[in-house]
């Protein structure tokens, strides 16, 4: 296994796990700061996608595509929590589950009736062939774009939340909701806000990752569960957490799909080998989990006081 | 108590009496139940099965066999728990005589015992799982597709025709895949650097790519159908992997429905297949030109077995007179029923998996700034079976 073949690994493990760490990012925002368990969270990953896969064929191009859905997105998110999550605050965890929950069916039959079952989305032209980081090593210049956008995207978080007034009202919810409130801070409308960023958020993974596995309906299930995996494992309202938990995932599920599948090449034939090494590696991630949890109950960078 | 049970035991054998005596009346229609998948990221390949079958019935007049034909299409949506119950509402509520269509091999194998235990005949259009070849071969399963080892070990041969040292292969984890890759080493000579199998329905194949580029095979070959195959190709040809190593490919992953979203990079590469669009003989010229005036497409190989499979039923009900009362009957006449394939000679192993040519294709200009699949004239394999007919118990 040569230096090339880990660092192309690692590379992807990376653009994967900053995928993760977009939808991870809302979701531990409105976990955080509203106290809401948002199951729909995967769901606005998928209309994100959706409308972006939607815009760019009608504007024909990806980029516009993909910052109108961002936008549309924003506005459906803030739409929908203004609508219907508001009433969810007040009530516990098992609700917020029930009523979440039937919003996913809702949304993936709604989207199914407008746009159809699936769309497609290419990636621009001018991406789709490799950029040569090291002599050996190829890497496609789309999977460098996604890996820029999220680095991007994490700085741009991490300036609006330790740096911005609205971060600090962001920080001071997450951390105490309800003395925050009787500071005087406009909860409502901060509600509204943490949730339109976190849609936009989604849709961006949704309009980047759209090129690489498919835009359609049902694709936020899967993703889900690993990025409320990624909020335990980091802590919840943490966006430091959220991202360490996600490339840690990523990380992990990534090269130890790779990894693990060499070894077991070694003494099983190559069908059980290939199954079984990401079966493996899906159980090395919820294995992490469980130490940490262990280990440091809150997460890795617990925010409630 | 016991005269209770001796009446209804009486009662029984009157009815079954009265039912046998009555004479064998033809049907006044052929229903057919079409399952197939029409959604997702491979719903092309059931879109096109499903419209090839379709354009067949239109040109017979509406009829299969002279008979007014009903076909019942619905999705499985690429899940076999949906399939299963879908086979189960044509066959019992729907009471069909055929059921057809299904595209991947998992989802056919989970639905297929809700059609036999009510004596279904199924004509596949696509899927032919080896096991079913050979020692679970089923007097009600007949394949007018191909035998799902054969287009790899054409692809095989090929390879070893053109001299080719070292190949990285790769499959879904599947019976299809499984099928495929076993099929390919069957017949290639050369050395194997790499076997892997993914999850099927995967589309990123990242870390897949960075193990063949660490391999450095002389060959890859991929068995991919529908959305896995369009996302390989490009992110291989995305990673620069295209540049060194030759792609060679089965048809399923080198037809319309890859080379329209893939593009230029198709070009050049080589294929097998038992069909390809080119086929001089009237009856594929005749498919052809119609497919084109009725869809506005070029039709894939998916799309030509859809076809044979409504004039393999046309032919047969034809020879039947339109009596589909008797399985045993339907049966026999299926397996000698005469029909113009598109692909031209086609007969019926004892296995009821067809004998046939095929042949290599490679993806030329199509003279109007698209791309199309172009055949060689001499088959790679000629009348060429299956490696499991003696393990079949039927003779």
């Amino acid at each position: 296994m040569t230096g090339i073949f880990v660092l192309e690994q690692v590379l992807n493990g990376l653009q994967f796990g900053l995928m993760l760490f977009l939808l991870a990012a809302g979701l531990t925002l409105i976990f955080g700061v509203m106290d809401m368990i948002n199951l729909a969270h995967g769901s606005l990953y998928m209309v994100g996608a959706f409308l972006c896969a939607w815009l760019a064929s009608k504007t024909g191009s990806f980029v516009y595509g993909v910052l109108g859905g961002v936008v549309l997105t924003a506005v459906f998110g803030a739409v929908l929590e203004v609508s219907l999550l508001r009433s969810l605050y007040a009530r516990d965890h098992l609700s917020q589950v029930l009523a979440t929950f039937a919003l996913i069916l809702i949304l993936n039959d709604g989207v199914k009736m407008i746009f159809g079952a699936d769309l497609p989305l290419a990636a621009p032209a001018a991406l789709d062939g490799p950029v040569e980081l090291l002599p050996g090593l190829m890497y496609p210049a789309y999977r460098l774009l996604i890996l820029a956008v999220g680095f991007g995207l994490a700085l741009l978080l991490y300036v609006l939340v330790q740096k911005t007034r609205l971060g600090a009202l962001v920080r001071a919810g997450a951390s105490n909701r309800t003395m925050s409130s009787a500071m005087g801070i406009n909860v409502a409308r901060l509600f509204t806000g943490v949730f339109a960023i976190g849609a936009a958020l989604c849709a961006v993974a949704g309009g980047l990752l759209g090129p690489l596995l498919a835009v359609q309906v049902g694709m936020g299930e899967n993703i889900l569960i690993l990025a409320f995996v990624i909020v335990v494992i980091g802590g919840i309202g943490s966006i430091r957490g959220a991202l360490i938990g996600a490339i840690l995932v990523g990380a992990i599920d990534t090269l130890g799909r790779t990894l693990l599948q060499h070894m077991f090449r070694e003494f099983l034939p190559p069908q059980w080998a290939s199954a079984a090494g990401p079966a493996f590696a899906s159980i090395a991630v919820y294995v992490f989990m469980a130490v940490v949890l262990v280990l440091k109950p809150q997460g890795l960078f617990p925010v409630r006081s | 108590m016991l005269i209770d049970l001796l009446m209804k035991q009486a009662a029984l054998v009157a009815a079954a009496a009265a039912v046998a005596a009555t004479p064998a009346l033809a049907a006044d229609r052929v229903k057919v139940g079409f399952v197939s998948t029409l959604s997702g990221p491979s719903s092309a390949l059931g879109v096109d099965i499903r419209d090839g079958f379709q354009l067949a019935v239109k040109l017979n007049g509406g009829k299969l066999g002279g008979l007014p034909a009903e076909v019942i299409v619905s999705d499985d949506q690429f899940k076999p728990d949906v399939a299963r119950q879908l086979f189960e509402k044509n066959v019992k509520r729907d009471k069909v005589d055929f059921m057809t269509g299904v595209v991947f091999s998992n989802i056919m194998l989970a639905a297929l015992p809700e059609a036999f235990d009510h004596k279904v005949i199924y004509i596949s259009a696509n899927a032919a799982p080896s096991p079913m070849a050979g020692k679970d071969c089923n007097p009600l399963f007949f394949a007018v597709s191909w035998p799902n080892d054969a287009y790899h070990e054409a692809a095989g041969e090929f390879a070893n025709q053109r001299g080719w040292k070292s190949v990285y292969l790769l499959a879904p984890n599947y019976q299809a895949g499984k099928d495929s890759l076993a099929g390919f080493k069957r017949t290639f000579k050369g050395q194997v650097l790499g076997e892997n199998y993914t999850k099927l329905g995967q589309l990123d194949y990242a870390a897949e790519l960075a193990e063949i580029r660490a391999a450095k095979p002389q060959v890859m070959y991929i068995f991919l159908p529908g959305g896995m195959g369009i996302n390989f190709i490009k992110q291989f040809v995305g990673a620069g992997l295209g540049k060194d190593i030759t792609l060679l490919l089965p048809g399923f992953s080198a037809d319309q429905d890859v080379i329209n979203p893939v593009g230029t990079p198709m070009a050049g590469l080589f294929n097998t297949a038992h069909w390809s669009p080119d086929f001089t003989n009237p009856a594929n010229q005749k498919f052809v030109a119609e497919f084109q005036k009725e869809y506005k497409r070029v039709p894939t190989l998916y799309a030509s077995q859809g076809y044979d499979a409504a004039q393999l039923i046309n032919a047969a009900v034809r020879d039947l007179k339109g009596k589909l009362d008797d399985v045993e009957a339907t049966r026999k006449a299926l397996k000698s029923a005469k029909f113009d394939s598109v692909r031209g000679a086609f007969r019926f192993n004892t296995n009821q998996y067809p004998i046939q040519n095929y042949y290599v294709r490679t993806v030329g200009s199509d003279g109007k700034g698209g791309l199309i699949n172009k055949s060689f004239n001499e088959p790679i394999l000629k009348d060429h079976g299956d490696a499991y007919v003696q393990q079949c118990p039927m003779k």
